[in-house]
Parts: C-alpha cells; structure tokens; sequence
C-alpha cells in the first residue's frame, strides 16, 4: 500500500551542485549573440556600422563627423519617441498614437506662440497635457481592460482630430526666443556641431538608461513583459507600472512634438503622418521584442541611427525617391523580426 | 452531502492564537463551488499541510488567503485582525509570503532580480545590483543551490526555478510561509534541503502551510493537517494521529485499491517473457552538450524507466527520442526502418509522443478549451485542412475525461481554470489520443494526486500490455520500479546502466544514480535542461 503513495525521501547521500565549468570564448561569444536580451543589439550595431562604412565608401563627403552628427540633429525628436515607445513595447504594449501627438503638440505650439504665450509656459502646457492624455490612455487600458491596439488608436483619432480643431491650416513660429533656441548651434570644435534638440533627447536617452536599468519601476516594466501573471502574484506594482508606462509615452511624444516644431518652425495638422509606425520600427531593429520583456533603450537608438543613416544614403544617392527609405524599412523590419523569432527559438 | 468535519483542539496548546483563522469561506467560480464554507486555522510555529485530490480546492483556499481571489463570503483574520486583501503584494505586507503553484516567476529577467524584485537593496534611488546580487547568493546558497545569480532565470530547469521561488518567498521576514506543491519537480536531496530551511523556520516560530501529494513528505514534515474534499472541509487532523490509510480514504472518500499488484506483474513479466521484438533502437544516439552517445533498444510493449538526477540528462535523451532536440550523432530505427526525426510533428507522424515536464511553457495552452487541448495534437497530424469530426471530438475528450478523471468533466471548461493535478491529465490525453506507439512520459503523474496517480500508472500499464512502448520519467524512484520492465540509469548526462527489472530495489537504485566519484558529477547543471 505505502509503495503507492512514497517518494524517496532517503537518500544515498549526493554531493551539492557544482556549478558549470567555463565555456570557451568562441562559445561565450555565441551565447552573447544567440542570446534574447543582447543579441539583437549587437546585431543591428553591426548592422549600423556595417550601413555606415558603404556609405562611407561609395560617397564622397559621408565619412565625415558632421554626416554622423546629423543623424542626431535630424532625428533627436525620433530619439525621444522611440525612448518612449521601449517602455511601452517592453511590457507588451503597443502606443499608435504618438505620431498624432506629436503633431498636436505642434499646433499647440504653433498657435499659443503665436497668440503671443512664452515658451516658458507653452513647453509645460504641452508636456502636461500629452502626459495627461497618457494617463487617460494608461487607465482605459488598465481599468477597463482594453487592448493597448485599440486604446492608443482611439488616442491617435482624437489628438489628430484635435490638430484640425487648432486650424486646417499650417502655422509657422516666429516667437523669437523659440526661432533662437532653434537656430542655436552648439560647437563641438573642429566645425562640428549640434543642436540643443540633441542634447535634450540624449539626456532622455541618459534618464530612461537609468530608469529602465536600475530602478524597481524600470525592472517592472520588465517583469511586465514578461509575465503580467507571474508579476501580479510575485506582488509587484503591476496596475501602477501599466498606466504609468503610457504616461511616458504621452510626455515624451509631447516633448518629441516640442523638438519636432523646433526643427520645423510650425505646426502644420498633417504633420509626423504615420510616425508611430517609424518608432515602432526603430524600437524592433533595435531588438526590443514586440512581445514584450526584452530591449534595451540603447538599442533603440541603435535602431533611430540605423533609420537615419539609411535616409542618409538615400539623400546622397540623390537619384532614389525619398519612398525607398521606406522600403529599406520595411525590409529591414521583416529581416530583424525573423532574426528574433531564430534567435529566442534557439534558445529553446 | 453529511457533514463529516471533526475538529480536533489538541494542537496547539490551550491558549494559543491561530495567526491565520479563516471561517465559512466560500467561493464561486462559474460553473464550479470551488469552495464551501471552508474554515481553517495556522499557528505559529507549525507546519501544516492542506491535502485533498486535484481540485479540491487547495490553491484556491491560498488564493482567498493572499487576495488573489476574492472570497463570496467568510472572514479572514490575520494576527487577531479581520482583513481582506486586495493582492499578493497586501499579503506581503501583511507578513504573508506565499509560493503558488506552478513557478510563476519571470523568465526574462536575472535570478537574483526574481528573488528579490520589489525589495531590492537600493543605493543613490537605484537598485544596488551588486549587493542585490550578493544577497541573493546568500539566499541561494541558504538553499544550498550554487548557481550565477546574474544569469536569466529562463535558462534554468524547472527545479531550479521552484528553488528560486522559494528563495524569494523566505527572504522576507514573514509570520506566515505559503508553499502550494513545491517539491513537485524537486529530488530527493532537494526536498532535504527545503525541509532543512522550513525546520528552522518553523523553530523560529513562523507558521508555513505546506501543500505536497507526497505522503512521505508530509509524515515527516507537519505537524497538522486539513483534509479538503470537493470543495469542502473534512476535518482538521494532527499529523501523528492519522493513519495514511485513514488520511487517504478521507481524501478521496473511499477506499484507495492497491497498486502493488501491478508492479508484481511487470516483474513476472520481466522474468518470464522473451525479449518482445524491437520498435525502436538507437545506436550511438547523442547530442552535443544535451547527451552522449547512447544505445537503446526499446521492446514493443516494453516499459523503459529512466532515472537519474536532474541534469543527469534524463530529460535530454527524452527530448532526442521524441524528436523535440535532433540528435547530432548516431542513428535511430524505428520499426525497422532507418529514421531521422527532426521535428515533434515528425515524431508525432511516426506515432511517437512526447509528454514534456514542463506542462506550462511546453505543453498546455491556456485558453483552449479542455476538449481542443485533448485534439490538439492529433488535429496537427491529421493536418488543419482536415478537422476531426465534430462528434469523434467529443467522443475523445469524453472518453479521456472519464478515464483520466478530469474535473471538472467538462470538455468546454477553459484548462487555464483547471487545478493543476488536472492539466496534467489533459496533457497526458492530448498524447494518448494520437495513440502512439511509442510514448514517452516526462515525469506524468507530477502534482497529481494519489488516486488519479495510481490510474495512471494503471493505463500506461495497460497500454503497454496492448503493445505500446514506454519511456517513463520520474523522481519517484519507486514509480519507475513499479512500472518499468527495464530501468537506464543515467548519470553526467551519459547513460551509465541498463538494468532488467528483476528484483531491483529503490536502494540498489540511488546507489547506481549516486555512485561515480565526486569529481564528475554535476546533477544541477542548468544546461539546457527544459531551458
Ligand atoms: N479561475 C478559476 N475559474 C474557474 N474555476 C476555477 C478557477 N480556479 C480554480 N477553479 C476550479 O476550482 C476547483 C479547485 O481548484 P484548485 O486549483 O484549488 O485545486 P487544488 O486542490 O489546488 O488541486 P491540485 O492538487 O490539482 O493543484 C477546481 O475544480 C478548478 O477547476
Ligand atoms: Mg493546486
């Protein structure tokens, strides 16, 4: 009867675990790539210097370090859309509505700076008000458990549909300290330079590293995607991390939609048109999985760069409609899609 | 139904207070009273363990415990004060640390984050990673478990991360420890382990409930019982005044028929039958990292114990048979016939099945229901541009339902709202519908409980008599010798015996898994052990 029912709970004695014995460096170096959480960063970092080095070799005047600034000049407000985006796809969500923010942040600025409000009041308004619509975002998808799909697309209708609101029309800035701060150059020497717009959207990148590496909401957000369940039941702050997520990425597609009109000079309803969809695509290249858990935010830049230089190479190329920067996107989506589904299966 | 409680007073002595008292608990789920006015009481300093068969309703009495359920009526009181928690994290800081069952835990992020995510050491606002990595080797090492605590919690076994689960929930001081089944993927040397560490937090005054379908587990560790059956409360036993037998019956309400008469069997039948012609037979099978070249012949109608420590490559040589991992040496003969199995549907297609250990990640889907979990693996065969049948669908999960004792019988009922001793079950019939040739079991009957065990054991054994082959896996050395007509034993990931079952013993066993020098073994190795 008892043999039934027993499990061995005597035992000869067996020696404590040891632990695994080091593996060559050529098989380190192969965990580093096969690996989910590094591998797909360092794939498109080469995959970056890979672009840039062809360009470098088939242009005259690529290879030099103003090209490579550029690439921060014009995409800083992308940067700071993409920073957001990372938290929102790191816990398996999804935000389609930054692009429609950005451009509502734009009038917003466009029309109170013309309307003769300071700048001084006008960023803060703006980066309210879009945290506020992340906040609304961020409880709808909480307390009523709506799809993150849905929730956020209903955001982008509205905040476009706002744009229209504001004027059909496009309005341009001429408030003079915001026409300063956008010419405003900063020397880097050597004829170098930047724009205050860069070091903004590094310093986000600088704050969202930190947050996101080494506070308990950042490791949240992690837990998130990788397993909501499991994170409810190990006691973490799950409801709040979930709606607060979507706050950062109302205020950072506000403070996007602030640089954006730095770099533009207007507000104009039709503009930043399918953005989202850009900073999806440089949060994926840059290997954050679109499930959820894994990514880094420097990936994410890693993936804006790769985005920008491949636009580079477009605008030298000169012959090429500026259409194919989009094609190459697409391709590049579908090739680092597949590359992760390898990659995490082979981990099985 | 007749009220059958009997509460016992002996335990603790007169005066002291229960530091968990829950009354008259009930609680509803569509469909099913998964509990009915359920009353229960933990002391300080006591191991106490809530038994009852799948289903009955052990972990959702946790769940009302810890907030993770909302309770339909009853009270709850804690410390002498009425609460209701809104969630685990409000049992926490309650002082009530709690293990569910299954491993919930996260795979994507390091073992020291899992342990102590949500009261890691902070430094300047941040987390401090190195001290939180030093405190959770601490921890870790309390549990006699020496793994990086830098490395991703995904890449290790299931036992592993059982063990990691325990960690987190013992590094907060708590008043109250909550284990649901956590030594259902744990050896022998682990279970010591964790019963070392709940001694001496039980010396210290902590009060731990335990749950386990092990008896043997539960004999020697607790002091009191409460027996939970459908839902409802039995009784509430000490631990040295109940018989197995009585605790048994008053589980499942009847009489439990013995099993031994199966083993005897497959003795006779080791002793006295000629070898049954081969079905499968591998020659210098192996995989990099995973196993070593092996040979293996398995009989038609033939039952193949495995046994060895985990990481003792058990799993691996499994996997390489049921075509989950493709071997990268040697050949296999399947029925005569030269075969390379690349992949499980290849496998399937040869009617041979793999039933993983890891039912969660690996095997059950949640959202099914249990009648598409049960046809799943032979719709996948058939090809999804020819569906089974709507009435053989039926058919099939009915009939498993009632030979596998699903509950509750319901072949609509969503399997994430199953106990756990029940997905198993289904996960057992999805492969038993193909109606393979050859089935392999990685340790089947894990958190089941006694009775369905003992069917289990009974239709794999049945099976076998009508020319099925079997592979078995199981940390219950005496499963595998009741069972199995031979025994391989492994060890270091190589296979190191292959024994006819004929009058071995459970002993003889563990000296064989035991045995080899100290140097080469490394029973923990995470190494893609279910990773
Ligand atoms: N979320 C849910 N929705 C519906 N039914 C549920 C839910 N959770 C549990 N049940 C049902 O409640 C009953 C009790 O389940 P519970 O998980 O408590 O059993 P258990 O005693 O822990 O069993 P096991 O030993 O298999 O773990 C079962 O019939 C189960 O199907
Ligand atoms: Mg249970």
């Amino acid at each position: 009867m008892t043999s039934t029912l027993d499990r061995p709970s005597s035992s000869a004695s067996i020696e404590p675990p040891k632990p695994l014995p080091p593996r060559s460096p050529i098989g380190r170096v192969r965990d580093i790539f096969t690996s989910p959480r590094s591998g797909p960063v360092l794939v498109t970092a080469l995959l970056f210097v890979a672009v840039f080095l062809i360009g470098g070799a088939r242009y005259r005047g690529f290879f030099s370090g103003q090209v490579f600034l550029n690439l921060f000049v014009d995409n800083s407000y992308l940067i700071v859309l993409a920073v957001g985006m990372t938290f929102v796809i790191l816990t398996g969500g999804i935000d389609l509505s930054v692009g429609a923010v950005v451009a509502v942040s734009t009038m917003i600025a466009a029309s109170l700076l013309q309307s003769g409000w300071s700048p001084g009041v006008v960023i803060p308004l703006i980066l309210v008000l879009t945290s506020f619509l992340g906040l609304l975002v961020g409880l709808m998808i909480h307390v009523f458990k709506v799809q993150p799909f849905i929730a956020t697309l209903a955001a982008m209708f509205l905040a476009r549909g706002l744009c229209y609101v504001i004027s059909k029309d496009s309005i341009s800035i001429n408030e003079p300290t915001f026409v300063a701060l956008a010419v405003t150059r900063i020397p880097l020497g050597g004829g170098l330079s930047i724009t205050p717009s860069v070091v903004i959207a590094l310093v986000v990148v600088v704050i969202a590293v930190w947050v996101l590496g080494f506070t308990r909401f950042g490791r949240t957000v992690y837990a998130l995607g990788g397993s909501e369940q499991s994170g409810i039941l190990m006691g973490l702050p799950v409801a709040r991390t979930k709606v607060i997520v979507y706050v950062v990425s109302g205020f950072c597609s506000g403070l996007a939609g602030v640089l954006f009109s730095l770099y533009t000079l207007s507000g104009y309803p039709l503009t930043a048109v399918g953005t989202e969809l850009d900073a999806i695509a440089a949060v994926v290249i840059g290997g954050t999985l679109l499930a959820g858990g894994y990514g880094f935010v420097l990936g994410s830049v890693l993936g804006v760069l790769v985005l920008g230089v491949i636009q580079t190479i477009i605008t030298f190329e000169g012959t090429l409609s500026s259409w194919w920067t989009r094609i190459f996107i697409g391709g590049l989506l579908l090739v680092f899609i597949i590359l992760q589904k390898v990659l995490t299966a082979r981990r099985r | 139904m007749t009220d059958t409680r009997e509460v016992r007073e002996h335990f603790p002595a007169d005066g002291a207070t229960p530091v968990v008292e829950m009354t008259g608990i009930s609680i509803l789920f569509p469909g099913v009273k998964a509990l009915d006015d359920v009353s229960f009481r933990l002391f300080p300093g006591e191991v106490h363990s809530l038994m009852g068969e799948n289903g009955a309703g052990k972990s959702t009495l946790i769940k009302a415990l810890t907030g993770v359920y909302p309770i339909d009526s009853g009270t709850i009181v804690v410390d002498g004060q009425p609460v209701s928690f809104t969630g685990p994290a409000a049992a926490q800081a309650a002082g009530i640390s709690t293990v569910y069952q299954e491993v919930n835990l996260l795979p994507n992020l390091s073992v020291a984050e899992n342990i102590l995510l949500g009261r890691e050491p902070r430094r300047f606002g941040g987390i401090d990673g190195r001290a939180m990595r030093r405190r959770a080797a601490e921890l870790l090492e309390g549990l006699n478990l020496d793994i990086d605590p830098g490395s991703l919690l995904g890449s290790h076994s299931l036992a592993i991360q059982q063990l990691v689960a325990i960690a987190r929930a013992i590094n907060v001081d708590s008043k109250v420890l909550i284990l649901d089944e956590p030594t259902s993927s744990l050896d022998a040397d682990e279970v010591a382990e964790l019963f070392r560490v709940i001694r001496s937090l039980r010396d210290s005054g902590v009060a731990i409930l335990f749950v386990s379908h092990f008896l043997d587990q539960i004999y020697e560790i607790t002091n009191r019982l409460t027996v939970l059956r459908n839902g409802r409360l039995v009784g509430e036993y000490l631990t040295t005044e109940l018989l197995r037998i009585d605790l048994v019956q008053k589980m499942i309400g009847k009489e439990l028929t013995t099993l031994d008469e199966i083993g005897e069997r497959a003795h006779a039948d080791a002793v006295t039958a000629d070898r049954p012609a081969d079905y499968a037979r591998a020659e210098g099978l192996g995989r990099k990292g995973a196993i070593e070249p092996f040979d293996l012949v398995i009989g038609e109608g033939e039952v193949i114990g495995l046994a060895g420590l985990l990481g003792s490559g058990r799993t691996e040589l499994a996997r390489i048979l049921g075509g989950i991992d493709r071997a990268d040496s040697g050949q296999l003969d399947i029925a005569g016939a030269r075969t390379r199995l690349r992949s499980p549907r290849q496998a399937i297609s040869r009617r041979i099945a793999y039933s993983s250990e890891n039912r969660r990640s690996e095997g059950i889907i949640d959202d099914l229901t249990v009648r598409e979990n049960i046809v799943l693996a032979l719709q996948a065969d058939r090809g999804w541009f020819r569906p089974i049948p709507k009435k053989r669908r039926e058919e099939l999960a009915q009939s498993y339902i009632q030979t596998l004792n699903i509950r509750p019988a319901n072949p609509d009922a969503l399997v994430r709202n199953l106990s756990g001793g029940n997905q198993q079950k289904v996960l057992l019939a999805r492969w038993l519908a193909i109606a393979p040739r050859l089935l392999i079991l990685d340790e089947p009957t894990r958190g089941i409980d006694i009775g369905a065990k003992a069917e289990i054991q009974k239709l794999v054994y049945t099976l076998a008599e009508n020319g099925m082959s079997v592979v078995f896996i199981s940390a219950e050395l005496e499963e595998v010798l009741r069972l199995s007509h031979r025994v391989v034993v492994l060890r270091d990931r190589r296979l190191v015996a292959d024994l006819e079952n004929d009058g071995l013993t459970v002993d003889a066993l563990l000296a064989l898994i035991a045995d080899g020098s100290v140097d080469d073994e490394a029973p923990l190795a995470p190494l893609g052990e279910s990773s």
